[in-house]
């Protein structure tokens, strides 16, 4: 059965990815918050905020990277959800194949899905006027801390996909993700922050991450902030795939 | 035939039980069904057959009982039933956003079967939807997609089929397009598990019929063993007035395909 795990995740991924491919609109609707939250801070608020020597559109992309993910990883479960509801998923379960082939496609997908939406967004803040210096290895960095945090963010993404009773459930869980960024350092420094809310903003996932890919963005060194990024990501992907897999079990009893 | 076919019944289920909560919706169910059928088993809303064909599709597991399909047993050689089995489900379990073709050349894909795209080729010849091959599902009409569905269903030749509720919610005329892909398939040696709860398709196709009431078998017989279980029929004499379905077949233009009395299906047989 496992014999044909590669080529039976390889097929099914086809079919997600087509899905993805024949409704652009997905891809739209993932970049367009994070392009509009975009647009506002550099021309509206990232005047009036104090960021010293780093452009404001340098400052705030990494937040907005994040925020693009969260809001992409709704449809991973939106698709997943409509996979289950429509009876698909069941025949895919009925049938001799790898059966976490099933899975595998849609968090392949969700990582596709999602490179295209950051790749949008990084070249509307080109357009915008962000500029690094980062070289190859940086870049590399960044590729692979966002990739990881959009693992980690698919996985969960998962569990609503495959346990949701609505649609509305499957995607809903995402909206604090999306803002999650704010009470962060990925538009304001947290310096300003009145004393438990920038406790919060400090010890959250999201300000280890934005400082990490912000640093290598503009060639500082990453310090420790790159392990507690790392850390996060790889914590939620392990809690995130553990219930995931649980919910999972549940369904194919 | 993806697996050897197995000497004794193509399914077997004894004592299986099955309850959710407080809820018990099999309550021991015992059927055979043996190899090339079709056996309907016929029942009205939660009398548990949808929960028997999952049982017997390994995407449950029962509390009590046994079940074995091809001769493997449901619960400790589920891979071996997902060999011997396709399950078309209660709602045509299609992808939407692919084409029929595309759709079928999946399936055929995830059965490792060699030239995808003949077989898909093939299959929408024989269900009369080559010109709609290469169109998104999403625009077929609900007895394209059935008859898609139970297109699917059939790549890959599995001994045994279930279809769960396959004409649910179609018109006169797509539902005798599935009756007769049904029994072209059982005319191929294929066993075909159908739940139903229309009455009348029970007495089209099946060569048995169960009738599952409140989790259990509570009739099992052939349709004139059945019959036979009420006081003989009267003679009397009555009008032949043509029923609302024959008025439409025939309006329609279908009433060649639409006798629904069963001249023409006796003679298929």
């Amino acid at each position: 059965m496992t014999a044909h795990f590669f080529s039976d995740t390889a097929a099914l991924t086809g079919r997600t990815l087509r899905h993805v491919t024949r409704s652009m609109d997905t891809i739209i609707t993932t970049v367009i918050t994070p392009v509009a939250m975009m647009l506002m801070f550099v021309y509206v608020f990232g005047g009036a905020i104090d960021t010293g020597s780093v452009p404001y559109v340098v400052y705030m992309l990494p937040g907005i990277l994040l925020m693009t993910i969260a809001s992409g990883i709704s449809y991973t479960a939106y698709r997943l959800f409509t996979d289950v509801k429509s009876g698909i998923f069941e025949r895919f379960q009925s049938m001799p194949i790898a059966r976490s082939g099933v899975l595998w496609a849609h968090v392949i997908t969700s990582l596709v899905a999602n490179l295209i939406a950051l790749v949008l967004v990084v070249g509307v803040a080109v357009l915008m006027g962000f500029r690094s210096g980062a070289g190859v290895s940086a870049w590399l960095a960044v590729a692979g801390i966002l990739l990881l945090f959009t693992l980690a963010l698919t996985w969960l993404a998962v569990i609503p996909g495959l346990s949701a009773s609505s649609v509305e459930g499957a995607g809903a869980f995402a909206y604090p993700l999306i803002f999650l960024p704010f009470v962060s350092s990925a538009f304001v420094p947290t310096g300003t922050m009145p004393g438990p809310v920038r406790w919060f903003a400090e010890h959250q996932p999201v300000t280890s991450i934005v400082d990490t890919i912000r640093a290598l963005f503009t060639g500082h060194p990453v310090g420790d902030d790159i392990w507690t990024a790392l850390a996060w990501c790889v914590g939620i992907l392990v809690v995130a795939y553990g219930f995931a897999m649980t919910a999972y079990r549940r369904k194919i009893a | 035939m993806t697996a050897q076919s197995v000497a004794g019944p193509a399914i077997r289920v004894r004592g299986l039980e099955k309850s959710y909560g407080k809820l018990d919706v099999l309550r021991g169910v015992d059927l055979d069904v043996a190899p090339g059928s079709i056996f309907a088993l016929l029942g009205s809303n939660g009398a548990g057959k949808t929960t028997t064909v999952r049982i017997l599709a390994t995407l449950l597991t029962g509390d009590a009982g046994t079940a074995s399909v091809n001769g493997f047993d449901v619960a400790t050689q589920p891979a071996n039933v997902r060999e011997s089995i396709s399950l078309t489900g209660q709602f045509a379990a299609v992808d939407e956003i692919l084409s029929g073709r595309e759709n079928l050349v999946l399936v055929a894909r995830l059965r490792h079967l060699k030239d995808p795209g003949a077989i898909a080729d093939d299959l929408l010849r024989r269900f009369s939807l080559s010109e709609a091959g290469a169109r998104r599902v999403s625009t077929y009409s609900g007895g394209m997609r059935r008859r898609l569905d139970i297109a699917m269903s059939l790549i890959g030749n599995s001994p045994v089929i279930f279809l769960d509720e396959p004409t649910a919610g179609l018109d006169p005329e797509a539902r005798i397009e599935v009756w007769d892909a049904v029994r072209e398939l059982a005319g191929q040696g294929t066993t075909v598990l159908l739940t139903t709860q229309y009455l009348e398709e029970a007495e089209q196709l099946a060569d048995r019929i169960a009738i599952l009431h409140q989790g259990r078998i509570i009739v099992n017989g052939t349709l004139s063993e059945l019959k036979q279980l009420f006081p003989p029929a009267k003679v009397e004499y009555v009008e032949k007035q043509p029923t609302l379905e024959e008025i439409f077949l025939a309006v329609i233009g279908r009433a060649d395909k639409g006798d629904a009395t069963g001249t023409k299906t006796g003679g298929q047989k």
